[in-house]
């Protein structure tokens, strides 16, 4: 009965699919490409990769949901099935280990990955590795910066030329009666911050075996785990994090940062395009982006370089698609150095691409641009692991809300966590 | 004053029911039955039996949809690792708490404003209703968005108009701890499906016949008199179908917690646990199980309320 419900609606879904065809007529073969949300600018690279393919193929865009974790969730139950019009997928760095280790990523033939490694930032290739092979094409490559007002540093006597430290930017923001943001929520910023948080202090949140559930180690508690863990908490209760610190997220700490209490704000480029795009708006007065100053992210200790977040989009091409190596011709498009110009100038996404970095355009419109590439070389990904949900969502589940965390205790507790979860002992 | 109801209906033994073996005609009338019916009992099996079954069956297996080459079957340690973890009981905890407290004012809510209905002038009637329908008609996440912006520490009004009450400030974070998170989700809850129970209750308001009504206004009886031992018991029926769907609705309650804490704070319901398992962390195996144990909750709730209000639903639909 039910086989012959289900020919009768693939007779259905093909009879259409064929009309479609028809109604077509050229026969250009048409790739879908999964992105995730932005401010039109994948769309519009999409648009131009397929003019430049002059009618070999076509690329249309569908939106992914707007969380990361969302966008992986959607695209993998997609993948489980088997989804052929998966062409090319944005996927964010810490979920590509899951995706090449099930199998849904087609191998990236040598040559592209040759083309598509030539002077991109380190972070960015790790970022896209996986057991030693490149498995996705890097596209854009994000990082945190420590955004502050000069008006607060220079009255609080800071000297933001040099590096600063996390007790430093708190003390400064005590003095002046300013806000420190940092995303505090249940998410995945969480675990974002935690972790630029333990690889500043020198350690990591996974020291060894991150392919063997059974076995993985983990550095929480660790001298750097728990010195992370001091630092979240010093922050966290020094009364400069915001009443909402345990709802905060990226936009939130953004629009304090812009408000009167705005002092430090640790955060993603996009929040100077979006200060300039309030001023010409005439929902934010011109002096307010005027004062914005931008450093590398803030130390844990005086002596060891920060370890900012690394983020980002790389490109994956789905490995049921029908048209694979258009798929990887189309992705050397798309991360090619005008386009990944052209998204850092209109949509403020960093490129993983140095040579962006000494376009004049950009330059010009992102005055903190070598900053951004000093940061991307100083990144730290989050840990490559096909279990990268598990830990993430452990982490977030023991560490939050922020003021709770205890470095006695809260190392521990997530290690055992993130442990039984593992071993399919306990819920997450 | 004793309770006044209608007596019911006499069940009649059709005089002409034939002894022994069923008459051809009966034969022929009962296949056709089968014939009628048929389609929407395979439609029925297809669309709730099997997805049940097959959870069931999935719920043995130690099965991570990413990793489908180590599937095992591990029997029934799934359920053991779930009704062993406090996890399990802190959302069932939150799930009845959030049940009960939306059911029982929505309860009395809904009542009152079947109540101003069935008296409202009949010109204004289906104004009136539509205009109490219109919750109801929002998208469960448009209304919890709504409701989230509203309470939202930045972008919310709430604590500036409410900033006179004690204990409601500009640094107030409704979603920063466990009952100020729980009383917004509450909140949603109920300005969402009052309507629904409304509705119903003013579908029960008028099955109550008008002639008991005045006999105990003839015998002098008080409004509170009359709602107490007329109205009341005559509309037990409705009552109960009004609680019991909007008790089954309120414990599968998910949309309003994923979009205002994410499960923050403790305040996970059966079904975000069930999410979590299943969607975030790719457990089919564990979900599914959740899910079964989700299912038979439900199935526990329908049953008790069926029990304890001994209402026969198929006398109320006339089946007699």
């Amino acid at each position: 009965m039910r086989r012959g419900l289900g020919g009768a609606a693939a007779a259905v879904v093909l009879t259409s699919a064929l009309a479609a065809c028809g109604s077509d007529g050229g026969g250009t073969p048409t790739l879908t490409w999964y992105t995730n949300p932005d401010s039109g600018g994948q769309a519009e690279i999409a648009a131009r990769c397929t003019e430049a393919a002059g009618g070999r193929y076509t690329i249309e865009t569908a939106v992914l949901p707007r969380e990361a974790s969302q966008q992986r969730e959607q695209l993998i139950r997609r993948l489980a099935a088997n989804d052929s019009s998966i062409d090319i997928m944005s996927l964010d760095p810490p979920f590509i280990p899951e995706f090449a280790e099930a199998g849904f990523l087609a191998p990236v033939p040598e040559d592209v990955a040759e083309r598509v490694t030539e002077d991109v930032v380190d972070s960015a290739i790790e970022g896209s590795t996986w057991d030693d092979e490149l498995v996705a094409v890097p596209f854009w490559a994000n990082t945190q910066l420590l955004w502050y007002r000069e008006s607060v540093a220079e009255a609080a006597g800071l000297d933001m030329s040099e590096p600063v430290t996390w007790d430093e930017v708190v003390a400064a923001a005590q003095e002046q009666g300013v806000q420190v943001g940092v995303q505090g929520i249940r998410a995945e910023a969480l675990t974002v911050w935690f972790n630029a948080l333990i690889e500043s202090a020198g350690g990591s949140i996974i020291q060894e075996n991150s392919t063997d559930p059974s076995a993985i180690e983990l550095g929480l508690t660790s001298e750097a785990g728990v010195r992370a863990t001091e630092v979240m908490q010093m922050i966290a209760t020094s009364g400069t994090a915001g009443p909402a610190l345990s709802t905060a997220n990226e936009d939130s700490t953004a629009t304090a940062f812009e408000g009167p209490d705005g002092g430090f704000n640790v955060n993603y480029p996009f929040i100077y395009p979006r200060a300039l795009a309030a001023v010409e708006d005439g929902t934010m007065d011109a002096s307010v982006p005027e004062d914005y100053g931008w450093a590398i992210y803030p130390r844990v200790d005086e002596d060891t370089p920060a370890a900012p977040p690394y983020g980002g989009i790389n490109l994956g091409v789905g490995a049921f698609s029908d048209n694979v190596d258009l798929a990887y011709e189309a992705t050397e498009c798309i991360t090619s150095t005008e386009n990944q110009a052209y998204y850092f100038v209109s949509n403020g996404n960093p490129a993983s691409d140095t040579a962006v970095y000494d376009d004049p355009e950009v330059l010009e419109q992102f005055p903190m641009a070598p900053t951004i590439r000093d940061s991307l070389e100083l990144a730290a990904p989050r840990p490559q692991t096909p279990y990268y949900s598990e830990v993430s969502g452990g982490i977030q589940r023991v560490y939050h809300p922020p003021s709770s965390v205890n470095p006695e205790r809260t190392p521990e507790e997530a290690t055992e966590l993130i442990n039984a979860v593992l071993r399919k002992e306990e819920l997450l | 004053m004793s309770t006044t109801t209608l007596p019911p209906a006499e069940k009649t033994t059709p005089v002409s029911a034939p002894d022994g073996k069923a008459s051809d005609r009966t034969r022929s009338e009962r296949r056709l039955g089968w014939l009628l019916a048929g389609p929407a009992l395979v439609v029925m099996l297809l669309v709730t039996a099997y997805p049940i079954a097959q959870a069931f069956y999935d719920s043995l297996f130690d099965f991570r949809l990413t990793d489908p080459d180590n599937r095992s079957f591990t029997g029934f340690s799934n359920y053991f690792v779930i009704l062993t973890d406090w996890l399990w009981w802190r959302a069932i905890l939150v799930t009845l708490f959030i049940t009960a407290v939306t059911v029982a004012v929505e309860l009395v809510l809904g009542f009152a404003l079947a109540l101003v209905m069935a008296k409202a002038l009949s010109s204004i009637r289906p104004v009136l209703r539509a205009a109490i329908l219109i919750p109801y008609a929002v998208i469960t996440v448009v209304s919890a968005f709504a409701w989230q912006f509203a309470f939202d520490i930045q972008t919310g009004f709430i604590n500036s108009w409410f900033g006179w009450i004690p204990g409601i400030g500009a640094d107030t974070d409704w979603f920063g701890g466990t009952w100020s998170s729980l009383f917004v989700i509450c909140l949603a809850e109920i300005w969402k499906t009052t309507p629904f129970i409304s509705l119903l209750l003013l579908a029960g308001l008028a099955q109550v016949p008008e002639v008991l009504q005045e006999a105990a206004k003839v015998d002098g009886a008080t409004w509170w008199q009359r709602m107490r031992k007329v109205t009341l018991p005559n509309m037990k029926a409705a009552i109960m179908v009004a609680l019991l769907f909007r008790t089954l609705d309120a414990f599968r309650v998910f949309d309003s917690i994923f979009i205002m804490t994410g499960g923050a704070n403790a305040t996970e319901s059966v079904s975000f646990l069930a999410y979590r398992q299943t969607i975030s962390r790719l457990e089919i195996g564990l979900g599914s199980a959740v899910s079964v144990l989700l299912f038979l909750a439900v199935v526990l709730i329908a049953f008790s309320f069926i029990k304890g209000f001994k209402v026969d639903l198929s006398q109320t639909r006339g089946d007699s």
